[in-house]
């Protein structure tokens, strides 16, 4: 087709405004799946880590300062009227390659449930260990932080005097998974939920 | 040529990723495993289809030198409905894919097809064009993912056969190059043949 | 110090072609020579430094007020054909020799992923301006160092006697993948 200025303009403005159009409507359909789904992962997320609850902890949720200076999320888990639990959204940025989220659960004393690793780009087959990988009878990496609690429990791996099992050619990950943990612990220990 | 020719003719002849070498982003970015290549290759098919449809079928009514401008419009288009939608209902391959749905829109053959094929020919042709040239990208990428999956972790979709790590560097970049290199080698030989 | 950091994992750790795979058609498409090399390299540094900055204010002050982040792909994908155009034309007017030399990369540029990429990191990353025009020019310059070293290996691969089959395109993705394991070798640097 002949291009005039006319046209070309008409044309152009007419599908931006097609697509526009298309987008926005599909923009509406999927607002709320996908609202719901980031929800569930949440707190798919939290539920691993805390006692069973029967609360929303995402409606209670609330932020705790670090030493650093930022906050963390904290989600807290209720069973009725009591509080069973706490699910800190905690990072670390000395993973080996960088960033690394954790969701780290607490029992209302201070003691380690359960630990969850949310995002990583570690190396496969050394780093990535700190994730399940699925074998049920293996003993895991992030197990024997369980039930345990930071005031006693030195968060450090063995190598640094601490008394943790790093994994196997993988010190520098250990060491973020721990550097992970305590900014959870020192986030709950300031904000005074022990 | 018949409508089955055009439709096979992405599967090896003139495999968009084996042959034309267009697309190596997403081949080597998402092919770590099995799902993941052939999760990228529908994703890019569907904008594949959509817009050759839609650009065949305003192919009259669009002045010759905004073209690509509005190709590009109608590409981003269904570029960002793929991304709204996985977004929705498939949250966790969303997430592995990463910023390679949005940039489906500079996949150098969604525009190739829009301005090589669909822009000349009628809305059945470049329907068939389409999802034949997708099919060619989504079995690349499969094929691609099943090799590094089997090599790197013992595994094919997901399904462990062997204990233990595979050959990690296969799950990572320097195997992505080096499968994808031999692979292409492999398809140059059949088409010589 | 967070600059140098930002800097030091763009360029070698995080390497926008060989760890991210980002912008690989150029990569494999003018790697035959090394001055064609940093005649992409350099139009690329220009073109991303200028487009992370562009698509980043769009983003703050266009789509976020007016709630349509989801426009992001297509705002970002046309701002991005504009800016390129606008350069090439700029270029002409002012700087002939110039425009030789980086002109007949530009049009190739729009379909860069690695342009777009950096663009929508920048946002997904929370990057502020400074942080994300640094982000955008050390990534660039990690795209330049990949595809300098990729054209002199190749150039010296010319004289090598390859199989046919592995001719062109298969011997440079497997060159590019014992590239990429070098610089695996970074990693845990930052």
């Amino acid at each position: 087709m002949q291009s005039s200025l006319r046209n070309m303009v008409l044309s152009l403005t007419l599908i931006s405004l097609g697509a526009s159009a298309g987008l926005g409507f599909v923009y509406e359909m999927t607002k709320a799946p996908i609202a719901v789904t980031a929800l569930n992962k949440k707190l798919d997320a939290i539920k691993q880590v805390v006692p069973e609850f029967t609360n929303n902890p995402n409606d209670e949720m609330f932020m705790l300062p670090t030493d650093e200076g930022d906050s963390l999320e904290v989600y807290p888990a209720k069973n009725g009227e009591e509080v069973v639990g706490y699910a800190v959204r905690s990072y670390t940025n000395n993973g080996f390659s960088g960033y690394i989220g954790f969701m780290v659960g607490f029992t209302p004393d201070g003691a380690i449930y359960n630990i969850n690793v949310l995002e990583h780009k570690e190396t496969p087959g050394l780093g990535t260990k700190m994730v399940p990988d699925g074998t049920p009878e293996k003993p895991e990496f992030k197990d024997q932080f369980k039930g345990k609690n930071p005031a006693e429990f030195q968060l450090k791996v063995k190598k640094d005097g601490g008394q943790v099992d790093a994994i196997t050619a993988a010190t520098i990950s250990s060491r973020a998974f721990c550097d992970g943990v305590q900014r959870a612990y020192n986030a709950f220990e300031r904000g005074g939920l022990k | 040529m018949n409508q089955m020719q055009n439709f096979t003719k992405g599967f090896l002849k003139e495999n968009p990723i084996l042959v034309l070498v267009l697309g190596t982003c997403p081949t080597l970015a998402t092919t770590s495993s099995t799902m993941n290549g052939l999760g990228m290759g529908f994703a890019t098919t569907f904008v594949l289809i959509g817009s050759n449809v839609v650009i065949s079928m305003m192919k009259n009514i669009i002045p010759d030198k905004v073209r690509i401008p509005a190709f590009i419009v109608v590409i981003a288009t269904f570029v960002t409905i793929v991304d709204l939608v996985m977004q929705a209902y498939v949250p966790s391959l969303y997430e592995t894919l990463g910023i390679f749905i949005p940039l489906i829109v500079v996949n150098c053959i969604v525009l190739g097809r829009a301005e090589a094929y669909a822009s000349k020919n009628t809305v059945w042709s470049s329907f068939v064009d389409g999802a034949g040239m997708g099919l060619g990208f989504t079995g690349a990428l499969g094929v691609l993912g099943a090799i590094r999956e089997i090599l790197g972790s013992g595994a094919i979709a997901g399904f462990k056969f062997i204990e233990g790590d595979g050959i990690l560097v296969f799950i990572l970049a320097p195997g992505a190059f080096i499968a994808l290199g031999y692979l292409i080698a492999i398809v140059n030989r059949i088409n010589k043949a | 110090m967070e600059y140098i950091l930002l800097i030091i994992s763009a360029i070698f750790v995080n390497n926008v072609v060989l760890a991210q795979f980002l912008g690989v058609c150029p990569f494999l498409g003018v790697s035959n020579k090394v001055s064609t090399a940093i005649g992409m390299s350099g139009a690329v540094t220009f073109v991303m430094v200028l487009a992370t900055m562009v698509t980043y204010l769009i983003h703050v002050y266009v789509l976020i007020p007016l709630g349509i982040t989801f426009m992001q792909t297509i705002t970002f994908i046309l701002v991005i054909a504009a800016l390129v155009q606008m350069v090439e034309i700029i270029l002409k007017k002012i700087s002939q020799p110039l425009y030789q030399s980086l002109g007949i990369f530009l049009p190739l540029i729009t379909t860069n992923c690695a342009v777009l990429g950096v663009a929508i990191l920048v946002i997904k990353k929370d990057y502020n301006l400074g942080e994300g025009i640094v982000y955008g020019a050390a990534t660039a310059i990690g795209f330049g160092l990949a595809l300098v070293i990729l054209a002199g290996i190749r150039e010296q691969l010319e004289l090598a006697d390859v199989p046919s089959g592995m001719k062109g395109v298969p011997i440079s993705l497997v060159t590019a993948g014992i590239l990429a394991l070098a610089f695996m070798g970074f990693a845990g640097l930052v």
